[in-house]
């Protein structure tokens, strides 16, 4: 069994209560980083523990937080983002639903360690049973003394709000989420200046990822260097994966950074296998914006070596045979799975999803999910294929912020990987998997004679 | 502008809305906006009409189009009426994996609707929407704040079911969501 620091007391009954939570063990990193600790000190532990972001970025925590502008008489904000909204991925939900006081005691540990005395928590609006689960863990510490003025008598004072917002995966990328919390459209800002020195109402503001934030409460507790022992390399800790698709046991698995891809999905402790029983066809890793790969290739690098769950393992072999760890929303695909379909479902998601701000994101996302959608209805041409191949390669860093690269990738990925497939669709109306179905649907002799073939 | 006089909220909504505006520095209400129009949406028939709208920039010291451009930005405020209950069935990859196509399909023929459309009576409106972050527990659907998951279309026939006497609309939000201050 892998070691579990964020879910380690997820399995005892009501750890959701303030009772049970304090009972376990909660909140001892604030009586240690107010009471014992300064709040350099504190940033040096996440610095030492080598923390990446947990959103999906992977930018390493201690160097955000050091960045951090402190400009005398100026507040200084620390903003959650719980807008989980990367399709595949559903950690954070799980995390607030279960544990809320994690993050309200990760968010006290981290503000302090900041200099903060206002933070938010900016929680997706079809998450709003997650919201009075979280309102209800932030009375509870104001009850108990963990916010407010004078906390623990030690001077430091910190009021906590958390924020909806109402429907909008843009509002994930950190500078749209201000925005949002400053009350207006989501449109991402241009960079620089970044929220460390100009953030929420123009003040110096971290934004980091809830996991991120749970991560700091067993760092503080049991030091940077144990949380760095956990783990290769610069892939430190332990990472919650959101396991989805077609396999026997989906749900969120908290894994000790390293072990392999295989032992993943195979295993009786995460994922369990493939559903039914079928062939493994491929894996998105890392949420729906991180290439898509193949099976041979997500369980073997290009040079024939086990692919690991880190950052830098998945990552191997760059985009022409790698991936990326990015959330950690794992979607799995059995032989059964149309990948030109699936790729249809992330082609409107982004083209849905683009805050319309700039051209090659507005208008190419909309293209490819037209392009996509003509292809499935049997009016495609290879052309066509070539065409979206074009499209998403003038998308991919032409764009203010990251959304353009994430609907590029999956489009860029699925006819790298799988461009027979494509080509299949084209030529005989319907994907590889499909024709078996169609005749079953259409014309039982083809389809025995097809399943005879 | 349209005529907003006709519109009201009750006192608690009103207090609520005005209890927002504390969780942020002086000068900065605009933030209370996203929740104000959330509360104001569940008050009126699930829907933000132009007054509406015009109430809640009243209400919160704003010009109209400040909130007729964060209204029209995101996806779950809606702009016309809908149905007493609002059935979200989540389409995106891991959903679509695990059936969410079956899931629509089951629904529009049993209210005779199609996606975006509302039954004749006003009771249910279909919406399909993208990754509600419920993957592991697809297919999944979402009425109000409700996330029903690992859906078949027995239990998605009981959902509706149970939706058939509604006298209320679906809410995303109680008067108890938010904490007062």
């Amino acid at each position: 069994m892998g070691r579990k620091l964020l879910l380690e007391n997820d399995h005892i009954e009501g750890i959701h209560s303030y009772e049970l939570y304090r009972k376990n063990g909660g909140y001892r990193s604030v009586e240690k980083a107010l009471k014992t600790m300064t709040p350099d000190a504190v940033v040096e532990e996440v610095k030492k523990s080598g923390l990446r972001g947990r959103g999906g970025a992977g930018f390493p925590t201690g160097m955000k937080w050091s960045f951090l502008a402190k400009p005398e008489g100026v507040p200084r904000y620390l903003v959650c983002n719980a807008d989980e909204s990367e399709p595949g991925t559903f950690k954070d939900r799980y995390l607030m639903e279960r544990i809320p006081h994690l993050l309200i005691e990760g968010m006290i540990t981290s503000s302090y360690a900041l200099g903060a005395n206002t933070g938010y928590i900016y929680v997706r609006g079809e998450y709003f049973y997650i919201i009075k689960i979280l309102e209800k863990a932030i009375s509870e510490a104001y009850a108990n003394g963990w916010l407010g003025k004078n906390i623990l008598g030690t001077g430091y004072n910190l009021d906590m709000h958390v924020q909806c917002g109402a429907g909008a995966y843009i509002c994930g990328e950190e500078t749209a989420l201000l925005e949002s919390l400053e009350g207006k459209r989501g449109n991402p800002r241009i960079k620089p200046p970044f929220p460390a020195v100009k953030g929420l109402w123009e003040c110096p503001t971290v934004v980091n990822n809830v996991e991120t934030i749970a991560a700091v409460v067993p760092i503080v507790n049991d030091g940077g260097e144990a949380y760095a022992a956990i783990g290769i390399g610069k892939s430190t800790g332990t990472k919650l994966i959101s396991a989805s698709g077609h396999i026997k046991k989906p749900g969120v698995y908290e894994i000790e950074l390293g072990i392999s891809v295989e032992e993943f999905i195979y295993s009786d402790e995460y994922c369990g296998g493939i559903l039914n029983d079928k062939k493994l066809k491929a894996v998105v890793a890392g949420g729906s914006s991180v290439p898509i790969l193949p099976a041979d290739l997500i369980l073997k690098t290009a040079n024939g070596e086990k692919r690991l769950m880190t950052y830098e393992s998945l990552a191997d072999g760059g985009f022409a045979a790698g991936t990326m760890l990015g959330s950690g929303g794992f979607i799995v695909m059995d032989e059964s799975t149309s990948i030109v379909k699936n790729l249809h479902t992330f082609a409107r998601f982004y083209h849905h999803e683009s805050c319309g701000q700039c051209s090659p994101c507005r208008e190419g996302t909309g293209w490819m999910e037209k392009i996509l959608h003509k292809i499935l209805d049997g009016h495609g041409t290879l052309a066509d294929v070539d065409l979206l191949w074009d499209i998403q390669r003038k998308i991919e860093g032409n764009t203010i912020c990251p959304l353009g690269d994430a609907a590029a990738w999956p489009v860029a990925s699925a006819i790298r990987h799988f461009r027979s497939e494509f080509e299949a669709y084209v030529n005989n109306r319907q994907s590889i998997p499909d024709v078996k179905y169609y005749f079953h649907c259409n014309n039982l002799d083809a389809a025995a004679a097809y399943s005879s073939l | 502008m349209s005529d907003s006089k006709n519109i009201s909220f009750t006192p608690e909504s009103e207090a609520l809305i005005k209890n927002l505006t504390k969780r942020y520095p002086e000068g900065k209400h605009k933030s209370a906006l996203l929740p104000a129009l959330h509360i104001a949406q569940a008050e009126h028939d699930g829907w933000l009409s132009v007054p509406v709208m015009d109430k809640v920039a009243e209400l919160l010291n704003l010009q109209p189009i400040e909130v007729y451009e964060v209204a029209s930005f995101y996806s779950m405020y809606n702009l016309k009426p809908v149905g007493k209950c609002l059935i979200e069935v989540c389409r995106t990859s891991s959903c679509w994996l695990r059936g969410a196509e079956d899931v629509v399909k089951h629904i529009e023929k049993r209210l005779g609707i199609k996606d975006g459309e509302t039954t004749a009576d006003g009771k249910y409106t279909l919406k399909t929407v993208e990754c509600l972050g419920s993957c592991g527990t697809a297919p999944m659907l979402q009425i109000g704040q409700t996330f029903h998951e690992n859906l078949t279309l027995d239990k998605v026939d009981k959902i509706l079911e149970e939706w058939k006497d509604a006298t209320n609309h679906s809410t995303y939000l109680n008067t108890d969501t938010f904490r007062k201050i």
